[in-house]
């Protein structure tokens, strides 16, 4: 796609000697969409279908008119199976011919609501935004017309889920499918660094080995891979498993300093220099003792079994000098590198952003508080800094005044949940965005906050457990988000053709294609 | 630098089962009796749990399951026979304020001491009514408070009770003002009294002696002065005696002792306080005064009469009482406050605020917004346990056993942990911040956000047109 993506780049120009010395050959992944089911038995549904066995006369009806396969009969089997109600569209099938509910002669359906729904995720990720999310990671593909998931807005009563996508009653443009373009450039510096462009408008988001399983970072570099992405190593230092994916890595630099080393910046084209994140605003990283297994130890060069906490915030910056020092530090050692700075959202996040980017920062990252997978203090999750939605029109619009923007790679990150919130990232500012959580849940996240504790999560995506991340595997994850990704990036590309662009830039800043529910433009 | 201010605390279980947000209701029949029954691989071996607590029940009241809302067994069960729902008995919980989150975590912290850590990011509403429209800052580069957090540095979340003089005065070299009395306490938190509902017998005197552990200040009506008759002065420094007007029984030497006395407001606030004065010159007194429309004025107005501290205090909601349209307290603090800068009374008079306090975040806000410190009362009573069913009239059934006779050291514990708890998420909130003292928060709103100013400032202009 682009003329710079990591595919094409000239090695020699984007990678020191050293590393193109010691470099391992570059794994390809295909971006094969295929249909993925989840791991467990009991897909959750939002409605259940009851068969009443003393009802049902075994006439097939239900059988041969449902065609979303909810109702089973396998071969050689007298009985129908549990019908597979994950597939049921629930009530919207009442205007269909093919209600099994009422066309049963002999009233032996029954459709209810799961009362698991209510268990089932928060005001962010509402159930229904989980398990759209799982239906899109298992087929690679964007709901169904006749889906009822509320997946476009959660449940927060704020932010993007107060936000809405204002399209024209008609394109102001007619756009083919293959001609719109939703990649970015990270590097718009002008710099002599290489250009690099990355073929959807999001990366994967640093989760430390330690954080998540090996199973899940390789899963995330690897479908990162193959949509020609990035995805971050985190914190917890560099595996040697991820060097066939070099060229997709970002690796971080954070204020434990925990497994970085000369060595590792320069494999990777990009380099993130963690100040902050929007989990633990002003709060520094915190590994659960049980969580510092022997691996995770021996990554770290640390002692296992011990807490480790990465101090707030850097001790060795105090001003913006200090931290262009920082960034001359990397750019040295690696000369090819890009640098981001990921930072939390104080009040004055604009003074922040444009400080690193007349430090020299490529991409300014600015972290939301609703992301995270690690351990932070529930009061400050819920309290500290300002939300991700103000934040990006407030950093943007001083960007622009300060004739900066042009100039810089603005990622927006911490709760973006669907295409539709990156859409709207995009649309109050931003150029692209980092997602985390999403990944998780296409891989089986429940979201029940329980990954710090203990043997860490209970679905093997957030533990560095044996037992636990012997569960999946790194076929099953890979193939989950190259699903998502699919789905995603059809997504956005139906927002783009909504709009008549055929560019993800030409939506940067355009507040005036969204309207607002507490504002009065409703349109 | 001073002794650094530290909460002992220890594991207090609770007395109770707990009341967990999940369970699993089970679907017994058509069960497949797999060898490799789901429940027995519950990471957490709830089931064994849940099995072992029902053979030791002597009755039977409460339906026990804590699950942690994992879905595994769920999902995995052959038979899919498992559902997992929220608990009822959890969403009964509290009230429309009281939430039954703010029972989760008070729960946690008196159990543990500890600060509540949770993964997976912020899963609540964007915003809400009182406390949670605002949010509080922190700064992206160093200051090197911030290692407070970590034990390098000191964060003081002292603050002082009383006067504190513009100016000093001096002939020569003698200083001619007369000082007025201060006393500081290490947390801005102050216990407040019980309502009268809360007939409960071990509660005062569990609450006396979490505020000697914790070296905090408890209110106690002068009513129930009998329950408290033989505390020693080891005690009475962390007694302030609520007079009431209709009970003068407190002793003068027992009044001697403590440090800090409160009064109702009152139309002869000048005489009543110099009779207290007659009997301890040192002494400091406040004055209660319930947070009414009318309160604003008549703060200023007690400012102007040289009264030390003023205790406002709204209804347990955090709600302007006689008001057909009530404020919230922060509201109501942010404008007393700014009104008494205005008058240049701000610093000779504390602010101590009162109702609806209840998370260790509405303490930091409540400062921020101008309070000096804040009372709370209900956070105590939930960590005994307390579900605010509002059925504990004597005689009635109190389903967290209050009734019954707890001891007063796991009484105390209990609330010790709790605001040993809170003591490290001000000082979170305050490291965040790069803020080494808490005297330096009160009224610092340039460190906070609103939602409201946040969606005009930077909504406004985009939306607006
Ligand atoms: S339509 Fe009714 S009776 Fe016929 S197979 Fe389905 S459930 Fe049984
Ligand atoms: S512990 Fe729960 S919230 Fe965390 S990753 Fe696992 S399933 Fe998701
Ligand atoms: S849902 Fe998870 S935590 Fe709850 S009982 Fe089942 S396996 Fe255990």
């Amino acid at each position: 796609m682009g003329q710079y993506s990591v595919h094409k780049a000239n090695l020699k120009e984007v990678l020191p000697d050293n590393t193109l010395n010691s470099r391992v050959p570059q794994v390809k992944v295909k971006r094969e969409i295929k249909p993925c089911p989840a791991r467990h038995l009991n897909e959750i549904a939002k409605y259940i279908i009851f068969r009443d066995e003393e009802k049902c006369r075994m006439c097939g009806t239900c059988y041969k008119i449902c065609p979303k396969g909810v109702h089973v009969l396998k071969p050689g089997y007298k009985l129908f199976a549990t019908p597979k109600s994950y597939k049921c569209i629930g009530f919207k099938c009442e205007n269909t011919d093919n209600y099994c509910i009422a066309k049963c002669p002999n009233g032996a359906l029954r459709l209810v609501e799961n009362p698991m729904m209510e268990a089932l995720g928060d005001y962010r990720w509402t159930s229904d935004i989980i398990l759209a999310t799982w239906k899109m990671a298992e087929t690679g593909d964007v709901l169904p017309e006749d889906t009822d998931y509320e997946y476009e807005t959660g449940a927060s009563g704020g932010g993007y889920d107060r936000l809405r996508l204002k399209y024209p009653d008609k394109p102001l443009a007619e756009v083919a499918d293959d001609e719109i373009d939703i990649s970015i450039d990270l590097n718009k510096r002008n710099d002599g660094k290489p250009k690099i462009r990355i073929d959807v408008p999001w990366y994967g988001g640093g989760m430390s080995y330690g954080s998540v399983s090996n199973v899940t970072q390789l899963s995330k570099v690897r479908a990162a891979t193959a949509w020609n992405t990035f995805s971050c190593s985190g914190e917890g230092g560099y595996m040697e498993r991820f060097r066939p994916y070099d060229d997709h890595m970002i690796t971080q630099v954070a204020t434990g300093l925990f497994g970085v080393r000369e060595e590792t910046i320069q494999r990777v084209p990009v380099v993130e220099f963690k100040y902050a994140q929007g989990a633990k605003p002003g709060l520094g990283g915190h590994l659960l003792g049980s969580k510092n297994t022997l691996s995770v130890s021996r990554m770290r060069e640390a002692v296992q079994g011990i807490p480790l906490f990465s101090p707030f915030p850097f001790h060795s910056v105090y001003s913006i000098e200090d931290h262009m020092k920082h960034i001359d530090w990397i750019k040295h050692v690696n000369p090819r590198v890009l640098i981001s700075t990921k930072v939390s959202t104080p009040t004055d996040v604009d003074m922040v952003a444009v400080g690193s980017y007349f430090a020299g920062t490529h991409i300014i990252h600015i972290d939301g508080g609703y992301g995270g997978t690690g351990a932070a203090p529930d009061i400050a999750k819920k309290n500290i800094a300002m939300p991700l939605e103000y934040a990006i029109p407030k950093v943007h619009s001083f960007l622009v005044a300060e004739h900066a923007r042009d100039s810089v790679t603005l990622i927006a990150s911490g709760g973006i949940r669907s295409y539709f919130d990156i859409a709207k990232s995009i649309a109050l500012g931003a150029d692209g965005v980092v997602i985390g959580t999403a990944e998780l849940v296409a891989l089986g996240c429940v979201r029940c906050g329980r990954c710090e504790s203990g043997r860490g999560c209970p679905r093997s995506i957030a533990t560095t457990d044996p037992g636990l991340t012997g569960k999946m595997n790194i076929e099953w994850g890979t193939q989950r988000l190259i699903n998502l990704f699919n789905a995603w990036s059809m997504g956005l590309k139906d927002i783009l053709k909504r709009f008549g662009m055929k560019k993800i830039s030409e939506l940067c800043g355009r507040t005036d294609l969204l309207s607002n529910l507490d504002f009065t433009n409703t349109r | 630098m001073p002794e650094k201010y530290h909460i002992e605390t220890t594991h207090m279980p609770p007395r109770l089962p707990r009341i967990g947000k999940y369970g699993i209701i089970d679907w017994r029949e058509d069960c497949a009796r797999c060898h490799n029954c789901v429940k027995k691989a519950c990471i957490y071996d709830k089931y064994r749990e849940e099995s072992k607590f029902i053979k030791s029940l002597d009755s039977i009241h409460t339906i026990y399951f804590e699950c942690m809302g994992c879905f595994s067994c769920v999902q995995n069960c052959t038979k899919g026979l498992l559902c997992l729902t929220v608990n009822p008995e959890y969403k009964k919980l509290g009230n429309e304020y009281w939430t039954p989150e703010i029972f989760r975590t008070t729960w946690l912290q008196a159990e543990t001491g500890k600060v509540p850590v949770s993964g997976a990011g912020y899963r609540g509403k964007f915003y809400g009514p009182g406390f949670d429209s605002m949010w509080t800052d922190m700064s992206e580069i160093v200051r090197p408070t911030r290692d407070g957090i970590h034990g390098r540095e000191y964060i003081s979340t002292s603050v002082d009770i009383g006067r504190k003089p513009s100016f000093l005065t001096f002939t020569g070299d003698k200083m001619t003002s007369s000082l007025s009395s201060l006393l500081s306490v290490p947390l801005p938190v102050i216990f407040d009294m019980t309502s009268p509902y809360h007939t409960l017998p071990v509660l005062e005197p569990s609450i006396i002696e979490a505020a000697r552990k914790t070296g905090l200040i408890a209110i106690i009506d002068s009513k129930k002065w009998h329950l408290i008759k033989n505390y020693d002065e080891k005690y009475l420094s962390h007694i302030a005696f609520h007079l009431n007007p209709d009970s003068h029984d407190i002793p003068q030497e027992i009044l001697n002792k403590t440090r800090l006395v409160e009064i109702p407001d009152s139309d002869h606030i000048e005489r009543h306080i110099n009779a207290i004065r007659n009997i301890n010159p040192d002494i400091v007194i406040a004055i209660r005064l319930p947070l009414t429309p009318k309160s604003v004025d008549r703060s200023i107005e007690l400012a102007g009469m040289n009264v030390e501290v003023i205790h406002l205090v709204a209804d347990q909601k955090g709600n302007e009482l006689d008001s057909k349209k009530p404020r919230f307290i922060k509201d109501m603090i942010r404008d007393i406050h700014g009104r008494l800068i205005k008058d240049e009374k701000r610093d000779e008079v504390t602010i101590i605020a009162g109702g609806g306090i209840g998370l260790p975040e509405h303490l930091a806000k409540a400062v921020i917004c101008g309070a000096d410190l804040v009372s709370i009362n209900l956070p105590l009573l939930i960590a005994l346990e307390c579900r605010l069913c509002d059925s504990c009239k004597p005689g009635d059934y109190c389903p967290a056993e209050l009734d019954k006779n707890i001891d007063i050291e796991y009484g105390a514990g209990r609330m010790t942990n709790l605001m040993g708890a809170w003591h490290w998420q001000l000082v979170e909130v305050m490291g965040a911040m790069g803020m080494r003292e808490a005297r330096r928060l009160r009224g610092d709103v340039g460190r906070a956000m609103f939602y409201e100013e946040l969606q005009n400032e930077i909504y406004g202009p985009i939306f607006s047109t």
